[in-house]
């Protein structure tokens, strides 16, 4: 046993690393894209055309980014909380240079306008066994970690952690069934309809366990440690996480109200997304008030700040989000821009934000520093990012509720008032100050990466070693 | 809907396993002490000057071991 007596830190410093680059390539698309709505010139056929390159910024920013910064936290997080080094090295290994290629076959295949077509899945199908292979190896590497762990106690961050992995293994691989026709295209084993519906369980468990469960394992690990507080209540935490597991599954129904689906089926959606409020604010509750008496460490700390505004904003879309569920609201709401601001708080307020914290408590522990090269520009990060971010919701807030006023306003012979063509001419303000909001969020990545910079070159790597366990 | 005998019994299925975890959870004495476990991985410092044994971060780690064993 004495042989290996250091963590693995290796792998957590790649996937670090691979997050802040990742996230910068991510949301340089997503800057490109927004900038297409408003300029159509900047379409550069064939290739770099809206309708390429918006799923290359999805899958940039959540697996690319998103997932490296899952893949990091967690292996950290297992490691420092079972005392034990990862299960397997060689597979720790394979699973970042699998993933990374990955993310280089993505940005290759979505230009060039290979895709299934479904949303959030879009990569064909040898892109799909590779991250099924890889997935499995993280799941054998992470359990086994548990497995192997020298704690008796499974700490809460690890069961979001674990259940986001199971549960991603699953939808990935009941959504992705499809006959290939060639190496680079294949049909969905579903169709119409029932296509529709495996897809937005997949789309929307994604999101509640891809962007949700696996960032609340990280909030649950670097809240505490960065306030230097235990989590307000444990108790709770472990509620929380059944109570999210246990409803979670039938909430996608809602990405296809008023559509061909049965309408109970809608309903069902509806009822468990309205279920689903109780306990994400249990959860943002219980992560804020572990502030509770050291509120003072928010004025002065800068990575407290990005934690606690991303629960914030993790409280705010999921009150959002199951009201955008009622369907008279979705009679609105449902594909307009409000769509899109909604989804961009709990990606960029909650998911970012939680994921830069996560990364400035974690950059210099890799890399033997007290702390980031400058905590200075932490705060400018978080102050250039927060407004960007209120720039950006508010804007599609008003844009989407004035598209969807526009759509179904009808005069009193029962004609539409507004053609399509000026709906979207009325975008354009609102689109225009998207595109602000999201250069600042972008901009807050550059001083990230070259904080970054400059907290890790010429540091020699931390070899931690694990405190020495006593049998009694 | 012929989808839906996939997918509910599917979710059938996991709401079972999802149970049975919990039910090994319970009584395994995972949730028996439900204050501890989250004082013990701020005890866990995780400073890259402590993580060394001559560090601060020696009894830190003689204390978690002691509340291990409480356990």
């Amino acid at each position: 046993m004495e042989a290996q007596s250091t963590y693995n830190y290796k792998v957590v410093r790649q996937f670090a690393i691979m997050t802040v680059v990742w996230g910068i390539v991510g949301m340089l698309v997503g800057v490109v894209i927004a900038a297409q709505l408003i300029w159509p010139n900047l379409n550069f056929e064939p290739w770099l055309t809206y309708g390429r390159l918006r799923p290359l910024h999805t899958n940039a920013v959540i697996f690319a980014f998103g997932g490296s910064a899952l893949f990091a936290s967690a292996y950290y997080i297992v490691q420092r909380t079972c005392h034990a080094r990862l299960f397997s090295d060689k597979l720790a290994a394979f699973t970042f240079w699998g993933w990374q290629l990955v993310i280089l076959a993505a940005a290759i295949t979505l230009p060039l306008g290979i895709t299934t077509g479904k949303e959030y899945a879009e990569l064909e199908w040898p892109i799909d066994i590779l991250i099924t292979l890889v997935w499995v190896a993280y799941a054998v590497v992470f359990f086994g970690t548990i497995l192997k762990r020298k704690t008796p106690h499974i700490y809460v961050a690890n069961w979001f952690f674990g259940a986001f992995i199971l549960a991603i293994a699953l939808l990935h691989i009941v959504n992705s069934a499809e006959l290939p026709v060639s190496l680079w295209k294949s049909y969905s084993a579903y169709a119409g309809v029932q296509d529709a519906m495996v897809e937005w369980w997949y789309g929307h468990n994604a999101v509640g366990f891809f962007l949700t469960a696996g960032f609340l394992g990280m909030m649950y690990y670097f809240v505490p440690k960065q306030a230097g507080r235990p989590v307000y209540s444990y108790r709770l935490s472990v509620v929380h996480f059944w109570a999210l597991i246990f409803t979670y599954m039938w909430a996608g129904p809602h990405h296809l109200e008023y559509t061909a689906l049965p309408d109970w089926a809608q309903s069902l959606g509806m009822v468990f997304s309205l279920i689903l409020l109780a306990p994400s604010w249990g959860g943002m509750i219980n992560g804020i008030m572990t502030l509770s008496g050291a509120w003072g460490k928010l004025r002065t700390d800068p990575i407290l700040k990005f934690l606690v505004t991303s629960l914030s904003f993790y409280g705010m879309s999921t009150f959002e989000g199951p009201m955008m569920s009622i369907k008279t609201v979705n009679a609105l709401s449902h594909y307009t821009e409000w769509v899109i601001g909604h989804v961009h708080s709990g990606a960029l307020g909650w998911v970012a934000m939680i994921t830069i914290g996560s990364m400035y408590y974690l950059i210099p522990r890799l890399f033997g520093r007290e702390s980031m090269y400058s905590v200075k520009l932490i705060t400018v990060h978080f102050w250039v990012a927060t407004i960007g971010v209120v720039l950006y919701i508010v804007a599609l807030w008003i844009a989407g509720v004035a598209e969807g006023l526009m759509w179904r306003a009808s005069n009193p012979d029962g004609t539409l008032v507004y053609s399509f063509a000026e709906v979207v001419k009325a975008m354009y303000p609102f689109y225009t100050i998207r595109l602000v909001g999201g250069l600042m969020f972008f901009g807050g990545m550059l001083i990230m990466a070259y904080n970054t910079w400059k907290t890790v070159a010429g540091q020699k790597p931390v070899e931690a070693l694990i405190p020495a366990a006593v049998h009694a | 809907m012929e989808i839906l005998y996939l997918l509910i019994p599917l979710s059938l299925v996991l709401v079972f396993l999802i149970a049975a975890v919990f039910w090994w959870a319970v009584k395994s004495g995972q949730f028996d002490d439900l204050e501890g476990p989250a004082y013990r991985i701020l005890m866990d410092d995780d400073s890259p000057v402590a993580s060394r044994p001559e560090g601060d971060g020696k009894g830190a780690v003689e204390q978690k071991v002691d509340l291990d064993q409480g356990i």
